[in-house]
């Protein structure tokens, strides 16, 4: 009975503390959304009314939501696989035998992980200047013409793709290197004796074997790229032509510049929604794959 | 020969892969150096020409930055000892400990992980508001308190703590928590750092819940900060990559230092599959 005692000692604050500040406000999150919470209930709790479905049917309506969640579908459905991608060369690279300097290697490209987002933001701004940039520079360099990369509002969210990227790809990569290191040798030995090339160990060796790690990694990925929001913030302010308003963006701002907090608790809640919902298809589509 | 081949393309590829990765911070470094003016040029100089410590010294004199790293410090600070002293305990109590329901607590806790952070953001904000902590430290601290995250990766270490350990120490008469403060609080020192470079780095890097609850520019941190001026100074390049290196490099030369524990706490959280 003493031992019951201690464990919930040791263990209370912690979970009181998820319970008060996340669990609370979650529930808390879900029935605003279904008030008229505003800068006048902010003033005086009297002022709130029940209004049912009416913050979602009002969103549905606008249109700048639409284009929010247009533009986190755009960079979730582009940024996410080159992510992935980005991650598996370079841990394949690392992994490989032949290569030197391995832990010099692996640190400078995980470098960016542990950057200050909105530090590499503001440096990415500057790097993506039309006339001025390094990377139009570059561009240059091998014959393409200069992309007003944060003024065209086809190129602003690729340019937020690319600095994601970058930022982020190194995650993954030490995370799938892991992974790689625990494929046993015994497997490519067989397959080197049945012939088969180095690209194809890659195909029906690595991939596989990898599979399960690539679907974790692409879930997660994938929610870590649902919730852009300091890239548009520090870069493009939402624009141009509102290209780069994502759905916390329109958050941010529903809540906390026009504090109409009952319309961007619908918007969070939604965003969830759709995160879980894309999660299933994702476990489902996989589990699909492996009883095929 | 095939290999020597394959040898060299792999080594190329990788050198000229960490140059490009490298390049960004590179750049900011050396365009932090130049005369103002000097980085919006064609073609866009590398290197500084006479390097110069003036935009720092603007940093830190008119814009009054040092306050907001000052803050910087005591949030990333205060959200560290704060994940240790709930994490370690949890994480302890659901790898070794028996009590009613913990396995089902325990599932429950890592069902939460997949509602963002954001979703309770705004009914927190008028919690805090409520309790006159928007616009304190505390109130930037709050969601650094205890975290899934903390806990799973305590309880995935604890797990390797044998227990004919904890049953000695039983035997000798020892209470549960003077087991936990003198045997198992020193065999999770490993586990400690990790969690403390994890928390450190996370908590100085973080960037909308802070631009929420902060709203004085005297408590700002320095993403905070930083956000800002960049609006204000969008034509300052020089003066931007200073501002964008004061911020950064404190994280970038810790994880230099403890790269080892904060790649250990990765490879740990990730094996959840």
């Amino acid at each position: 009975m003493k031992g019951f005692n201690a464990a919930w000692l040791l263990v209370g604050p912690a979970l009181a503390a998820i319970g008060v500040f996340f669990v609370v406000p979650v529930a808390a999150a879900l029935a605003l959304s279904f008030t008229d919470f505003d800068i006048y209930a902010l003033a005086d709790v009297g002022n709130l009314r029940w209004v049912g479905f009416g913050n979602y049917v009002e969103l549905l309506r606008t249109p700048l939501f639409w284009q929010a969640l247009g533009n986190t579908l755009y960079f979730v459905v582009v940024g996410v696989p080159l992510s992935i991608a980005a991650s598996l060369g370079a841990a394949l690279l690392l992994n490989s035998p032949l290569a030197r300097f391995r832990a010099f290697y692996r640190t400078a490209l995980f470098a960016p992980v542990v950057a200050t987002l909105v530090a590499v933001a503001v440096v990415w701004r500057y790097l993506f200047h039309a006339h001025y940039g390094w990377i139009n520079y570059g561009l240059a360099g091998i014959g393409i013409a200069p992309i007003d990369w944060l003024g065209d509002p086809d190129w602003a969210m690729p340019a937020i793709v690319l600095l994601s990227v970058w930022k982020n790809f190194g995650y993954n990569m030490i995370i799938l290197l892991a992974g790689l290191q625990a494929i046993p040798d015994d497997l490519y030995e067989a397959a080197r004796i049945e012939g088969a090339s180095r690209w194809q160990q890659v195909r029906h060796v690595t991939l596989p074997a990898l599979a399960p790690l690539l679907l974790v990694v692409g879930i997660l990925t994938m929610a870590g790229h649902f919730q852009l929001f300091a890239e548009p913030y520090v870069m493009t302010q939402g624009g141009p032509a509102q290209q780069t308003v994502t759905v916390l963006y329109f958050m941010y701002e529903e809540g906390f510049k026009w504090w109409n907090l009952g319309a961007a608790s619908a918007v969070a809640v939604i965003l969830f929604a759709i995160m879980f919902a894309v999660t299933l298809l994702q476990l489902a589509l996989a589990r699909r794959r492996e009883a095929v | 020969m095939k290999s020597g081949g394959a040898a060299l393309t792999i080594n190329l590829l990788l050198a000229a892969l960490t140059a490009l990765t490298l390049f960004p911070l590179a750049w900011m470094v050396s365009a932090s150096l130049m005369a103002p003016g000097e980085a919006s040029q064609f073609p866009p100089p590398l290197l500084p020409r006479a390097p110069t410590l003036a935009h720092y010294r603007e940093l830190f004199g008119t814009a009054g930055l040092g306050r907001q790293a000052v803050n910087s410090l005591i949030v990333a600070t205060g959200a560290t000892l704060l994940a240790l002293t709930f994490n370690l305990s949890a994480g302890y109590a659901f790898a070794k400990l028996r009590f009613a329901g913990r396995d089902r607590i325990f599932a429950w806790l890592l069902g939460a992980l997949v509602i963002p952070g954001q979703v309770a953001m705004l009914p927190l904000f008028l919690m805090l508001k409520q309790m006159g902590l928007v616009n304190t430290y505390a109130g930037a601290l709050v969601p650094w308190l205890a975290s899934v995250f903390g806990i799973f990766l305590v309880r995935q270490y604890a797990l390797g703590i044998p227990n004919e350990l904890l049953e000695a120490a039983r035997i000798d008469g020892a209470g549960e928590l003077r087991i936990f403060t003198a045997v198992v609080l020193p065999l999770l020192r490993p586990i400690m750092v990790t969690l403390a470079v994890l928390t450190f780095l996370g908590s100085w890097n973080d960037f909308m819940w802070p631009l929420i609850v902060l709203t004085d520019s005297e408590l700002h941190t320095l993403p905070v900060a930083l956000a800002g001026l960049s609006r204000e100074h969008v034509q300052d390049t020089e003066l931007m990559m200073a501002g964008s290196v004061v911020t950064t490099l404190p994280v970038l030369l810790l994880f230099l230092v403890l790269q080892r524990h904060y790649i250990h706490g990765l490879t740990l959280g990730s094996v959840k599959g």
